[in-house]
């Protein structure tokens, strides 16, 4: 136990000795979480909006209204017939179109449903499912202001993507997806780097013929970055809450034990790389290609899965952050209870023994 | 000056308050086999920089190949060769496209390129290996490979950093007649070695303590000023000296 | 059973050990005793496959056949206990340069189950020399003073057999006369030493040598005995311009064979001749002389 004790304070010295190393470790959730929330923040103002409006009666006019009045939507057009909608889009600078069916307000209120479809510009699938949600959202206002006028259950059909995220704001999405990346990288690629080091130095050879136990030598890697990344955990839900005023709606308990099980995932993953590797450069270039990558692009952080064709969103299955970001965005935005995420914690369990399993097996009592 | 294919007049390094290199003046005639010793932190390498034009001396003047160290640096580099144990040819490609490589490095036309490995690849014994990926040839020949590429330019003089070190000693036999095939063709051999008996092959040789020159001689007078039989008891007897506790 | 003859007694031996990698045969057939209390010497160049076979017998890769015993363990079953009692110094140094010199130390200390302060009557001469610098980086430390931290790192545990992988290559020949004197006292107190180097000028500071090339023992013997067996007669000769004489002497039909060593050329002539006859051209003074170890490997490996 003693020599697994000093074996962790080494790979503190390892940490703190290194200005680059703490540098990554704890100031980049916190640049990361600040670039996200100010300069690539997807929110939208004043977008352009084009609608067709067949019906030009007293409801759609009060819809127009309420686009008008809101921040985010600007109307410049109005269009004479539909074929105009793919002009709008080839030459304006228009975001977003709005198309009433015939007889809105006849058929509103007489049947209790009425159609709008929503328009928008496919080629940009962030922003697109961010204005239909901003849409959806003034729609549903609407709904609500008639529900209550008339008592009467009101349905306006449209496409509704940002269900859970009604006050619109981008922070929402991003806090999720930045803790599922930040913890990935910490624990997966520093953890794998650690490892691979004391090959490419040749300590490993020096520790492997010693009696030390090869177990130890991956558990003490471990603990530093399991610490570090419960450190950089409480970081960035602090500057969510504090900064972005983005509240955990949910149980804070099942959040964080969430965390833990995908901390140790990470370290799984990093833990197998290490076994796979023999240099820091191929432990960097694994983890940036197989885990940054796939969870930029794969995980929901970028782009809403969704829109993604259906072969990507299968390959997006087996991106464990994407299943960490969605139970996050389900426990701490939506306020659920934890019974509904009960498949993700399955699923980041699975796969958390399973990498495990396979690392440890992985693992060389000798060298390659 | 026109024979002094290197000259240095109390070249100077410092690192802070340390002193790497203290003073130095010596210099090297043309086609001379020039050992250059001394034990390790003597200040060897940190010598041999700025003589290549990698690092800016201190203080002092220095000359290499005619170009003035201080100044014309990128002339120096031109005009010399270069060639260590650590680095010396790129691993994953052939013997003939390093040969190409390093030559159009140096600005050579093709056809004179083309000529001259023909002609070194003849000159070793090569040509089998022509096509062969350097990483597969056996460290005695990667050496003697490595050196005909690093005069494969005709530089008036070449550096050469340990290069034998853990060489077989039949090839390190074969490595040194190359050396004297080279100054035979009035190329300057500048040389570092940790094998005494090398040191015997040197036409001079300085020995470097706590970053000066101590001694600096053909090896057989300074066996004679030592009294000894060999080289190793001399650099024994003048290195012992030293006393800086090393960087 | 109980061993209180003083005849040697191995605590390392190897069977028929082999070892490729892809189509390079590192290791072939690979056979030898190391006894207690030696100083045994694996002397050859870069490539030979000196490190393959410490690492072989240090438990770090597998052989492909043969087998190997150290202290009584095999190699392959009791890699565990193997660990445990011996000492490794690869080629490259491997310490933590972002750690102290004490700080290394004590760590090495650990991973072995001991303290600094258990084994230290065994390092004392060595670590004292860097003791004054025990709170610098070890990467900060200079060569010589690199490789006598590594030996107090190996030598902590008080390991029955040291293995130490070309420790002086690169090294200046006053450290790494230092270094062999650190050796013979180690030697002193009983401990067992596995040393690797491409010096031939080390290989008679050794008890025994094995002289290895392109994977193969080429001799076993103890230095004296290997040059004893130098099976020619070989003649030195000095001269002030030794590229010339060297063509000479291999342009003439009764040399055998013409090697500059230092600053004579030592060569050996065909069986009819010897210097006290005439030879055309060459006025120089021939000298009898007894071969080095490096004449020796040289003569075998051109077979």
């Amino acid at each position: 136990m003693n020599e697994f004790l000093s074996f962790i304070k080494k790979e503190f010295y390892h940490i703190f000795r290194d200005q680059r190393t703490i540098l990554i470790l704890l100031v980049m959730p916190v640049v990361q979480i600040i670039l996200f929330g100010f300069a690539i923040t997807t929110e939208v103002k004043n977008t352009q909006v084009a609608l067709f409006d067949p019906s030009k009666d007293v409801a759609t006019q009060y819809i127009k209204d309420k686009f008008q009045a809101s921040e985010y939507f600007t109307i410049v057009e109005e269009l004479t017939t539909p074929n105009q909608i793919n002009e709008v889009f080839k030459y304006g600078k228009v975001g977003l179109v709005i198309v009433f069916s015939e007889d809105f307000a006849d058929n509103l209120l007489h049947t209790g449903e009425a159609a709008i479809q929503l328009i928008t510009d496919g080629t940009e699938p962030n922003q697109a499912s961010m204005l239909t949600g901003y849409a959806s959202g003034i729609l549903s206002l609407y709904q609500q202001e008639l529900m209550e006028q008339y008592h009467a259950p009101f349905q306006i059909v449209s496409e509704i993507r940002m269900l859970y995220n009604p006050q619109l704001k981008s922070a929402y999405n991003f806090v999720p997806g930045v803790m599922g990346m930040v913890l990935i990288l910490i624990c997966a690629m520093m953890t794998s780097i650690a490892i691979v080091r004391e090959k490419e130095m040749g300590t490993m050879e020096v520790l492997l013929s010693s009696p030390l136990k090869p177990i130890y030598i991956i558990l003490a890697k471990a603990v530093p970055y399991f610490s570090l990344s419960i450190f950089n955990l409480a970081t960035i839900l602090l500057l969510a809450v504090f900064v972005f005023n983005v509240p955990v709606a949910g149980n804070l308990f099942w959040l964080i034990l969430l965390s833990l099980l995908f901390i140790f995932l990470a370290l799984s993953l990093g833990l197998l790389i290490s076994t796979l590797v023999d240099s820091q450069l191929a432990a960097m270039l694994i983890s940036g290609m197989a885990l940054m990558m796939p969870i930029m692009l794969l995980s929901g952080l970028v782009f809403p899965i969704e829109s993604m064709p259906e072969i990507l969103q299968w390959i997006s299955a087996i991106v464990p952050a994407r299943w960490y970001i969605e139970a996050v965005k389900k426990l701490m935005i939506q306020g659920v209870e934890v019974r509904y995420v009960t498949k993700e914690f399955l699923i980041l369990a699975v796969m958390a023994v399973g990498l495990m399993l396979i690392s440890l097996k992985n693992f060389k009592t000798r060298l390659n | 000056m026109e024979n002094k294919v290197i000259y240095t007049e109390n070249l100077t390094k410092k690192f802070g308050d340390f002193t790497a290199v203290d003073h130095i003046s010596f210099s090297v005639n043309k086609s001379e086999v020039f050992g250059f010793l001394g034990a390790n932190g003597a200040g060897k390498t940190t010598a041999m920089r700025m003589l290549c034009g990698l690092s800016h001396p201190t203080s002092g003047k220095g000359t290499v190949a005619g170009f003035d160290i201080f100044k014309q640096s990128e002339d120096v580099k031109k005009n010399i060769g270069y060639m260590s144990q650590k680095f010396s040819l790129y691993e994953d490609l052939k013997v003939w496209e390093n040969l190409r490589l390093f030559g159009g490095i140096y600005g050579m036309k093709t056809k004179e390129i083309a000529e001259k490995t023909d002609r070194i690849l003849h000159e070793l014994g090569f040509e089998k290996e022509r096509g062969t990926l350097v990483k597969s040839l056996p460290l005695g020949w990667k050496q003697k490979l490595s050196f005909s590429v690093s005069i494969f330019h005709e530089p008036k003089i070449v550096f050469l950093d340990e290069p034998t070190g853990g060489v077989d000693p039949v090839t390190r036999r074969q490595f040194w007649e190359l050396i004297y095939d080279a100054t035979d063709r009035g190329i300057t051999v500048f040389v570092t070695t940790h094998y005494m008996d090398e040191a015997e092959y040197c036409d001079r040789v300085s020995i470097m303590v706590d970053g000066k020159i101590e001694a600096l001689d053909s090896p057989k007078n300074l066996k004679n000023q030592y009294r000894t039989q060999n080289m190793y008891d001399v650099f024994y007897q003048i290195a012992r000296k030293a006393t800086r506790v090393e960087i | 059973m109980e061993t209180k003859n003083k005849t040697p007694f191995p605590i390392l031996h190897s069977h028929l050990l082999s070892k490729s990698y892809g189509s390079v045969q590192a290791l072939k057939n690979l056979s030898f005793e190391v006894n207690r209390g030696e100083i045994y010497g694996i002397i050859g160049p870069d490539g030979a496959g000196k490190t393959t076979l410490f690492r072989i017998l240090t438990t770090l890769i597998l052989a492909d056949k043969g087998t190997a015993v150290v202290d009584g363990l095999d190699v392959v079953k009791d890699y565990k206990q193997i660990r445990d009692r011996i000492g490794y110094m690869p080629g490259k140094f491997s310490l933590y340069q972002d750690l102290t010199v004490e700080e290394n130390l004590r760590f090495f200390a650990s991973i072995y189950r001991t303290r600094i302060e258990e084994n230290y009557y065994l390092i004392e001469e060595i670590y004292k020399q860097i003791e004054p610098f025990k709170n610098r980086r070890a990467g900060k430390l200079s060569g010589g003073m690199k490789q006598k931290l590594a030996l107090s790192c190996a030598l902590i545990h008080k390991p029955t057999i040291l293995f130490l992988d070309e420790p002086t290559t690169g090294v200046d020949p006053i450290s790494r006369k230092e270094f062999w004197d650190m050796l013979m006292r180690l030697k002193a107190q009983g401990i067992t030493i596995l040393v690797s180097t491409p010096y031939m000028d080390e290989a008679t500071l050794c008890d025994r040598i094995a002289l290895i090339l392109d994977g193969e023992f080429m001799q076993v013997d103890t230095p004296q005995n290997i040059i004893a067996g130098y099976p020619e007669t070989l003649w030195a000769v000095q001269t002030d311009h030794i590229p010339r004489l060297l063509k000479e002497l291999r342009n003439n039909p009764l040399v055998h064979s013409a090697y500059s060593f230092g600053e004579s050329i030592h060569v050996t002539f065909n069986k009819e001749w010897t210097p006290n006859g005439q030879l055309s051209g060459i006025d120089y003074p021939f000298e009898k002389i007894q071969p080095t170890v490096e004449d020796c490997f040289m003569l075998l490996s051109k077979k």
